[in-house]
């Protein structure tokens, strides 16, 4: 249990997914010029992410890993290297299915979602849990609890970005820096403040 | 993107008129996380501009058979096959920086500059356009990409490729190595910083401010 714990507070705070490993920049720069949006953005991240990552460890644990085909009597087959292949169908199919079902079931939150989850399908945060997921050889507790995690970790860099973009524009920003430059330089701030977590241990 | 544009121009154009990282904010995920050092900046730049290139080349072959209600899914095995392939080729002739390179290498499945250019060229354009349009794209990325692996390497530890440029005090040379170049925030500041000279340099790429302040004293 502490382990865990501890799992969910390294990813959320310390390898903090935009801050501390750049993932997910195209959205986290292009959606974060309002705090609503970025927060139904973050959100979808949230939930999208703590699906597809459990998905994906089971899928890579029976059919992909080396030797998991065993069940099948295939000891002997190592289809890891088809883990980008498949990691990118299963999210693409999961965000379809979520994207159908909460249309029929929750219309009211599929309409607070509905325009990000398609973007979600190319945001590199997603892809990218599943791929740190494969690569520290998380198990299936480990994973639901990253998932949720590192997409918590993003939601909440690309809220508090958002708030201060809102605020920032207010401001006197030289002319080449406006827009782009300036998002940037603050992002590096930003994450010069994350980097004070860093030696947090648990 | 004229009709009659001159093959040069697709190729050259994305370099510095319309750079997909610094105008089109597109692929920016990879392209900090690998730039502390030259090696792997120019490893991800190369296996970029192949992936862009060849998927650009393999969608426009078949654009016209893609049903367009599936088209997302088609481009994406296209493109996540040849991620593979590099994948693969690096794990096999280069592991070391297979292995210092990580995720980031998957990640090219996920670059918008590579679905953007399947999505916004290759499904229009003949397929010798579109390949030369994806090596444009792929040059303008790692023309970025290596302008802040050669800041970031040389200011951060003194090093280009490894080898020692400038010789740092505590080996008994003269030059203090900035530390944090080679952490994460540095990245953000030098793409910005970057950014900013691009746009003193071209200034219609610069955007209008949201808000401007009204002059206390005059008008002008």
């Amino acid at each position: 249990m502490e382990h865990l714990l501890s799992l969910f507070v390294r990813a959320v705070f310390i390898e903090n997914m935009a801050l501390a490993f750049f993932l997910g920049m195209c959205s986290f720069i292009a959606i974060s010029k309002k705090v609503e949006t970025a927060i139904g953005l973050g959100i979808a991240v949230v939930v999208v992410q703590a699906i597809t990552l459990p998905a994906n460890n089971l899928v890579y644990t029976y059919l992909l890993r080396d030797g998991a085909l065993a069940w099948a009597g295939l000891p002997d087959v190592d289809l890891s290297y088809l883990s980008f292949l498949t990691f990118i169908g299963v999210i693409a199919a999961i965000v379809q299915i979520l994207e159908m079902a909460l249309d029929k079931y929750m219309p009211a939150l599929y309409n607070a979602l509905g325009i990000f989850l398609p973007l979600i399908t190319v945001n590199c945060v997603i892809m990218a849990g599943s791929l740190f997921m494969q690569e520290r050889d998380y198990n299936f507790s480990e994973s639901v609890v990253y998932g949720v995690g590192s997409g918590v970790s993003w939601a909440l860099a690309i809220a508090l970005l958002a708030g201060i973009r809102e605020k920032l524009k207010y401001s006197d920003v030289p002319a080449g820096l406006q827009g782009l430059g300036i998002t940037f330089i603050i992002i590096g701030l930003m994450s010069l403040g994350f980097m004070s977590f860093s030696g947090v241990q648990l | 993107m004229a009709k009659q544009a001159s093959a040069a121009e697709v190729l050259f154009k994305p370099v510095f008129d319309n750079n997909p990282i610094a105008l089109q904010i597109l692929g920016i995920c990879s392209a900090l996380a690998v730039t502390s050092n030259l090696n792997t900046a120019l490893v991800m730049a190369i296996a970029l501009t192949a992936v862009t290139a060849f998927s650009n080349l393999f969608i426009a072959m078949i654009r016209n058979q893609i049903p367009s209600s599936i088209r997302m899914i088609v481009q994406m095995v296209i493109i996540a096959s040849l991620v593979i392939v590099v994948d693969q080729i690096l794990r096999a002739y280069a592991f070391t920086l297979a292995k210092q390179l990580s995720v980031f290498v998957g990640l090219i499945i996920t670059n918008c500059i590579v679905m953007g250019r399947a999505e916004a060229f290759a499904m229009q354009n003949p397929p010798g356009r579109s390949f030369l349009d994806g090596i444009g794209n792929g040059l303008g990325y790692s023309a970025m990409l290596l302008a802040l692996g050669v800041v970031r390497e040389l200011f951060g530890a003194g090093k280009l490729f490894g080898h020692e440029i400038l010789p740092l005090v505590k080996d008994g040379g003269w030059y203090v190595p900035n530390g944090l170049l080679l952490l994460p925030p540095s990245a953000f500041f030098l793409i910005g910083l970057f950014i900013w000279a691009l746009r003193m340099w071209k200034k219609g790429q610069q955007e209008p401010a949201a808000f401007k302040l009204a002059p206390q004293v005059k008008k002008d």
